[in-house]
């Protein structure tokens, strides 16, 4: 088969790994950060970081997925994508560190300084990733200033981390925020029993509303800032994904409302999923465009492995997802009784 | 400093660090697993209140393990953006296999063995320990894999401006890479071993829980003493591929300057680089150098003078580290030796001497580990990939000094809290010993 085939079926990998990075760890996020306003002792606390316990690491291995799919597949984007946004990534990187050990330290001791300031930790580690993901994908939507000469292989680099503070980058920072905050709301509500859980669908019913205005500026934004609709232009039967993406976000609410929240998570999971196949989807087949020059974007062509690597990658992918997503789901199901106060006080080994 | 020497400093830190937790992660989960098979199948208590006690350790350690980790699968885009771009095609497939096969099966199956007692049956949860331990030992061997690649690349070609992949089957079976494998993984079970000894002896001579550290001290001892002497035979091994495919960075572990056949082995030597020889050359054995480089006593030792001076590794630390390391493991073995020994005795907790030397010899393996890497990474300079891509042409072009010193500053603040936290962490538990009750795992009746 031609290369560009494979060149396709990683666009398709990458994005789907980095679209369900988003949809486990959005949750894992949101609950971190609403942590501190729905939990309202160290009790429920507890009960919340216990909600995401079993499940936190596995879910933040697709973001090395992600990244370990998108050095292989397409190393010249690593490359320049992680180098180029180097202050703005190295902050995600600290707070991605300071989230996974604050689970893990803050149940090992008692005492109300060493609890409440793993709290404090867990509120900033947990947002931060996700208004800073938002914002590197709101610039990559975008563009960032490099120009880039794939004969001479001169590449560069005019931005700098104001500069992807820019209206678009902190609306998208904005939406993903949004996102994660009604999706680790519904997780939660999922998760808990009684007073708890009442919050919890009071939190995301009333987060919901917020979340569409930031949708649909993004959406109304999404046209002056960025290149994305052209796609949605030249071949209509893609506006299906973002339509996908609208009626989830519509349904989340129709059965928050009825505090069905199951299948309100359900419906916030696809939302999550849909926002970024929508966003990918305009991109195709730019990898991460310039906003200098169009000959300095970053393609799925000009950026990709070699055809070996991709045909050994594709095998390893098509082997190891499927076991992967198997004893994933075994571990949801095991995992998937309500967290009660009873639980987590009577468990040696709770977080 | 420059943009290279702060990439590479900052790389050599955030590594090093990584590099504490990795191994006793690596030691520890087997031997956790090896403790909870026992319990399953003997039903004896005392396995399972071990598995909990270095379980819990083994746990505490592992998340600094893990995030520390995330720094290293970035970093390389980060920092070294040119290398990502020009080997990725070959680099990046371990990585991202590393991930896929190996990250998942780890990450998942801690999160059913921490919360999974009492949910799941007794043989699935001792199960689950051993895939977690199987992901984390097998993760070893992708990156290793990758970092073998460039200390001896295979399977490549330069084409299109960069190194592509030619023979994948070569990559990863690079003999480099499992040799190093086996040395590391080995050396990985002696630090959990050494740890596990130490903490029982600190507790022998408290004349704490004397039944359950005897137990856990002599289970470490056999361990810390097979692998300790697998490290040394692994080394061997690794050393002759040194020779074979990495001149430059054998002749500066043994500081060697001249080539020479029949090359003995100094035990007592000080290098003088500035004057390309060595200051002080005492206590020679004849022919082992070639013979430890070839296994054969006519083998001819490349020297460093062969090479141009820009293309030689710093000779000074790379030759202490060496030496060093090899002292170290050295002393492993002879100590775990008469662990095994002593442990078998009924009077092993009158020995206090000895146990005080276990207490403190904590350290040593962890150091032995660090010296090894600055051996292996230090050695290899001034290439990123031996013979293929110098290190000062690998950084990322568009990352400034500013930024890296920053980034850099972050990391000394960030890990040092954070280590600090951990390794108390780690005491306190230590310290406070095996649970004394098992009722709550033993009632199987479940929470769910």
């Amino acid at each position: 088969m031609d290369i560009s085939v494979y060149q396709i079926t990683w666009f398709v990998l990458c994005s789907v790994l980095w679209a369900v990075y988003f949809m486990l760890d959005g949750f894992v996020l949101g609950t971190g950060f609403l942590s501190t306003f729905i939990a309202k002792n160290d009790t429920e606390k507890r009960i919340l970081i216990n909600a995401v316990g079993p499940v936190w690491d596995g879910n933040e291995v697709w973001l090395l997925t992600a990244g370990g799919a998108t050095f292989a597949a397409f190393p010249t984007t690593y490359a320049l994508m992680f180098s180029n946004l180097y202050s703005a990534l190295i902050l995600l990187l600290f707070s991605l560190i300071v989230r996974g050990v604050s689970f893990e330290f803050r149940g090992k001791m008692e005492g109300a300084s060493w609890k409440g300031g793993w709290d404090k930790a867990i509120l900033v580690s947990s947002f931060l990733p996700a208004l800073l993901f938002g914002v590197a994908f709101g610039n990559i939507f975008r563009g960032i200033p490099m120009r880039n000469d794939f004969t001479t292989l001169q590449f560069s680099y005019e931005g700098s981390l104001i500069g992807l503070l820019n209206p678009y980058g902190l609306v998208t920072g904005v939406l993903f925020v949004m996102l994660f905050a009604v999706h680790g709301a519904l997780y939660i509500s999922l998760k808990t029993v009684g007073d708890l859980n009442k919050r919890a669908t009071a939190m995301a019913n009333k987060l919901w509303p917020i979340l569409l205005v930031v949708a649909v500026v993004f959406l109304g934004f999404t046209w002056p800032a960025t290149k994305l609709y052209d796609n949605f232009i030249k071949v209509p039967v893609l506006l299906i994904i973002p339509v996908v993406a609208v009626v989830s976000l519509l349904m989340v609410k129709v059965f928050a409302g009825k505090n069905e929240c199951g299948k309100a998570f359900i419906f916030s999971c696809l939302t999550i999923l849909f926002v970024v196949f929508t966003g990918v989807a305009g991109l195709f087949p730019n990898l991460l465009p310039s906003n200098l020059d169009a000959a300095s974007n970053l393609t799925i062509f000009n950026s990709s492995s070699s055809l070996l690597t991709l045909k050994i990658m594709t095998a390893v992918a098509l082997i190891m997802v499927p076991i992967v997503i198997c004893y994933k789901i075994w571990v949801y199901r095991i995992f998937r009784a309500r967290i009660t106060e009873d639980d987590v006080l009577t468990n040696p080994d709770a977080y | 400093m420059n943009v290279v020497t702060l990439s590479q400093l900052q790389f050599a830190a955030t590594c090093m660090f990584h590099w504490i937790f990795v191994p006793l992660t690596l030691g520890l989960s087997i031997m956790t697993a090896w403790m909870e098979t026992k319990y399953v199948t003997t039903g004896d208590e005392t396995w399972l209140r071990m598995t909990k006690f270095w379980g819990k350790l083994f746990l505490i350690n592992f998340a600094l393990g893990v995030v520390t980790g995330i720094t290293m699968e970035f970093q390389f885009g980060l920092n070294w953006a040119e290398y990502s771009r020009y080997v990725g095609d070959i680099f990046g497939a371990p990585l991202a296999m590393e991930a896929t096969i190996t990250f998942f099966l780890e990450s998942v199956f801690i999160g059913v063995w921490i919360f999974g007692w009492n949910k799941i049956p007794k043989k699935t949860h001792a199960v689950s320990i051993w895939l977690a331990a199987i992901g984390t030992n097998m993760s070893a061997l992708f990156i290793l894999l990758a970092n073998a690649w460039m200390q001896h690349p295979v399977g490549y070609v330069i084409r299109n401006g960069r190194a592509e992949m030619t023979d994948f089957l070569a990559v990863v079976t690079n003999p480099y890479g499992w040799i190093k494998f086996s040395h590391t993984l080995m050396s990985g079970y002696a630090l959990a071993a050494f740890v596990i000894m130490g903490v029982s002896a600190w507790h022998l001579l408290k004349a704490n829980e004397t039944d359950f550290f005897k137990r856990s001290f002599k289970m470490a001892a056999g361990w810390a003493f097979v692998a300790s002497l697998l490290v040394a035979v692994t080394g061997d091994f690794h050393a002759v591929e040194i020779a074979k495919n990495q001149p430059s960075k054998f002749a500066a572990m043994e500081s060697i300057w001249e080539t020479k056949r029949n090359a003995g082995m100094c035990l007592f030597l000080i290098p003088d680089s500035n004057n390309e020889c060595n200051a002080v050359e005492k206590l020679v054995i004849p022919g082992m150098l070639s013979f430890l480089a070839f296994h054969d006593t006519n083998g001819e030792i490349k020297g460093l003078k062969d090479f141009p001076k820009d293309m030689r590794p710093m000779v000074t630390p790379t030759f202490l580290s060496f030496r060093l390391m090899a002292g170290l493991g050295t002393f492993m073995i002879v100590a775990s030796f008469v662990g095994v020994i002593l442990s078998r005795r009924k009077t092993f907790i009158d020995n206090r001497l000895f146990l005080y030397v276990m207490v403190f010899a904590i350290p040593v393996p962890y150091l032995a580990q660090q010296f090894g890497w600055v051996v292996a990474e230090l050695g290899r300079q001034p290439w990123i990939v031996y013979g293929v891509m110098k290190t000062s042409d690998a950084v990322s072009k568009s990352v400034t000094a500013t930024q890296i010193i920053l980034s850099l500053l972050g990391f000394v603040v960030l890990y040092g809290f954070l280590g600090a936290i951990d390794i108390f962490l780690l005491v306190k538990y230590a310290k406070k010993g095996p649970a004394k009750d098992t009722s709550s795992i033993l009632d199987m009746k479940g929470r769910g």
